[in-house]
């Protein structure tokens, strides 16, 4: 066992750092919450290689381990970044794997001439909905039914405001609006495909939860050390210093689930999709926890928007629900842990399952 | 980074869990459950024939100098089927200090025989009117001669009615402040002025409360120095690094699993089929996760000579909290069946689901309360003021 980052990884974690703290201060977030999208943050990453880190050389990236992602949407998620890092990386590991047919769209992303985003979502009736970047990128890969698409934006989605200023916009596929676009993959290879990417992105995104818990802590704790009422600072007070003793215990547990799940994309492959799908609803939760908790203990300030604490909260939210909420990641847990249950209209009175 | 415990955690491992399918039986653990004593005189011998009392020790103290990997697996096997182990885990405990910081007399007295598993050693900490603040215990040790004359009442002296010693707290000097006026001693049992009285838990385990009246204890089983006892009970406390319930609970996870899988609802449909149960088995089986991490990295920390802030009591509130927290919810998704007890012949899985229900509220309680537990995380790990 070994929990220490390697001395690559720290200077890649600072390197972040070092972008993020410059470039995605509260001030750039605010500004950027408009479009839910930084521009000139996203060109700065793409300098730094954040879409090419995740392919190897052979597929035109730079081949950094899928924790070296996770460390990384950490950092996103501690400055509430306005970027679509990891809806890009996810897009490009599924382009570069889907083969020829996904050739030209992965070479347009990783040159910045395209930004593809991922659907974690499969098409409901037409539609998918509350796409990830769906508002900003060019083109985004969805799963219809047992066909895998990328999809070009133009003309197709309608952008959504919504409560974590995120560029999210509903998906027109079909009808007399759109191409339905390409065919990356089709069968039930399709949706194996979609479905090791949605593991990936949920992986991802719980890094990305454990940053912005971690720093929400943070800041709860800064405010309440200075805080003072009734002549003491209200961070002695147990009622609020056993909650917050709560918040760093959660976030610890999941910093540690969400680093083992994304250390087993590349080393423990058998256990990915069970910890990923762990240590989203893990993060998701101790996200939604902790950035309650602390916004709560700011008091009248915590409702105001002019402390960064309710970026936090929102975000926290709208990160992990444009999947779902945590019972359907626990579900899928299960269903890694169980097999998949046949679905109630199959099912017809038989108690068969279904292996898979 | 490696999340893996490596290959001789993972041999160890699967020694261990060898050896309890054969000797861990259903019948020991329902002879167990029906005493309420959490010893057994032929388990522990089996297992100190294999140096496997203290598997960390070095070899020439009666261990086999095991790495903290491959003594963690040991402990969670073990706890995984609740054996045996808290007669000679406090042995080992009080073994622990001697070997630290004890006399040659008493190394030669004490550690052959404990690590050989012939005797038991209890703990003497807490009192009526002291529990979680143990430095107000106001049980008396008086010098007279070579020997000191003890007074006072013991709480939760588990094993105490068959022990040979108790890793004794008492108050040496009363007119200094509270923590500097106390000291640890090995008081012997089996004497006259020792009583021990069955005090029955919820989880069925019988433990005692100890009356100590003119109870002698000679000066030469004195641990440390005279009013030094405070440093010596926090080194002790400090040493536990076992401070987690990760794998209690994951077995009872496992069991109503294993319930799901067996059992029907009224359309004949596999429990385990059901979203709801599968919800909450997957919530359960992540509370799992996390408790072995939380306590994997203290074990890991400890390895590595990192100084620890607040991590071993993340790990035991996180652990104690989610058994608690999980046996309630199973409880529940398990419905009326789950209140069928331990050992009735009618109860699912043997009904351990309702034993880990009643064993999970001690977990929050004992070797420092949840609260004490947030004070430790608030103040050391967040810097909070007091």
């Amino acid at each position: 066992m070994d929990l220490r980052l390697s001395a690559e990884q720290d200077q890649l974690v600072e390197a972040f750092v070092g972008l993020y703290t410059k470039h995605s201060s509260p001030e750039r977030v605010r500004a950027a919450e408009a479009t839910g999208f930084d521009p000139d943050l996203w060109r700065r990453l793409g300098e730094l290689g954040i879409v090419a880190m995740a392919v190897t050389e052979d597929q035109g990236g730079w081949g950094a381990s899928f924790l070296d992602l996770a460390i990384v949407a950490e950092q996103q998620g501690r400055h509430v970044a306005a970027v679509p890092a990891i809806e890009t990386q996810v897009a490009a590991r599924l382009l570069a794997r889907v083969g020829d047919a996904g050739a030209t769209a992965l070479a347009g992303l990783l040159t910045g001439d395209r930004l593809v985003t991922f659907a974690p979502r499969p098409v409901r009736g037409e539609r998918a909905l509350l796409v990830p970047a769906g508002s900003i990128a060019d083109d985004a890969v969805i799963l219809r039914g047992d066909e895998l698409l990328l999809v070009p934006l133009d003309g197709a989605r309608t952008p959504v405001e919504n409560l974590a200023s995120m560029p999210l916009a509903d998906i027109a596929l079909g009808g007399e609006h759109t191409g339905a676009g390409t065919v990356l993959v089709d069968g039930p290879d399709a949706r194996a495909a979609h479905d090791r990417a949605v593991d990936e992105w949920m992986a991802l995104t719980a890094a990305a939860l454990v940053g912005i818990g971690a720093r929400a802590l943070e800041i709860g704790v800064d405010y309440v050390k200075e805080r003072k009422a009734w002549g003491q600072a209200i961070g002695s007070f147990q009622a609020i210093s056993h909650r917050l003793a709560d918040s760093a215990a959660a976030v610890d547990g999941a910093r540690l689930l969400a680093y083992e799940a994304a250390w087993a994309v590349d080393e423990q492959p058998e256990r990915a999709a069970e910890l990923a799908a762990m240590a989203f609803a893990f993060a998701y939760e101790t996200a939604r926890d902790v950035t309650y908790r602390s916004l709560h203990f700011h008091g009248g300030y915590g409702f105001m928007m002019e402390y960064d604490i309710q970026l936090y909260y929102r975000r926290a939210r709208g990160w992990a629900n444009v999947y779902g909420d945590p019972g359907h990641a626990y579900r899928r847990v299960a269903d890694r842990r169980y097999g998949p249950v046949a679905s109630a209209a199959t099912h017809a009175g038989t108690t068969t399952r279904v292996e898979g | 980074m490696d999340f893996r415990l490596g290959p001789a955690s993972d041999a160890f491992r699967a020694e261990v869990k060898a050896f309890l399918d054969e000797h861990m039986t259903v019948e020991l653990e329902e002879h167990l459950y029906r005493t309420g004593v959490a010893h057994d005189e032929e388990f522990t011998k089996q297992l100190a024939e294999r140096h496997w009392l203290a598997p960390g020790w070095p070899e020439e103290w009666g261990g086999q100098g095991r790495d903290p990997f491959e003594t963690m697996a040991w402990h969670e096997e073990l706890q995984k089927v609740d054996a045996p182990t808290y007669g000679f885990g406090t042995t080992m405990m009080g073994a622990k200090i001697v070997h630290k910081i004890g006399t040659e007399y008493q190394k030669q007295e004490i550690l052959p025989r404990a690590l050989r598993g012939e005797i038991i050693i209890v703990l003497g900490f807490s009192e009526p009117e002291a529990g979680s603040d143990v430095a107000a215990a106001q049980t008396r040790a008086v010098l007279d001669g070579d020997e000191w004359i003890v007074n006072g009442q013991k709480m939760f002296t588990t094993n105490g009615h068959i022990a040979d010693y108790a890793f004794l707290l008492a108050r040496t000097n009363p007119d200094v402040p509270k923590h500097k006026g106390l000291t640890m001693f090995l008081l012997p049992m089996k004497q006259p002025g020792v009583e021990v009285q069955a005090v029955y838990t919820l989880s069925g385990e019988r433990t005692n409360i100890t009356y100590l009246s003119d109870a002698r204890v000679p000066d030469a089983l004195r641990l440390g120095e005279v009013d030094a006892g405070w440093a010596v009970i926090t080194q002790s406390l400090q040493d536990e690094h076992s401070g987690g319930f990760a794998s209690r609970l994951d077995s009872l996870v496992r069991h109503t699993e294993a319930w799901a899988h067996d059992e029907v609802d009224d359309d004949g449909r596999p429990r385990i089929e059901d979203p709801e149960v599968r919800t909450r088995l997957g919530r359960a089986a992540t509370e799992v996760e996390v408790s072995y991490l939380l306590q994997r990295r203290s074990v890991w920390m400890a390895e590595e000579g990192i100084v620890p802030e607040a991590e071993g009591p993340m790990s035991k509130l996180y652990s104690s909290e989610a058994i608690e927290r999980v046996a309630q919810d199973l409880t529940e998704l398990v419905g009326p069946d789950a209140l069928r007890s331990y050992f009735d012949p009618t109860a699912p899985q043997g009904g351990r689901i309702e034993h880990a229900l009643r064993f999970s509220l001690g977990t929050t309680i004992y070797a420092g309360t949840s609260e004490v537990q947030r004070n430790i995380i608030a103040q050391r790990g967040l810097g909070l003021p007091r």
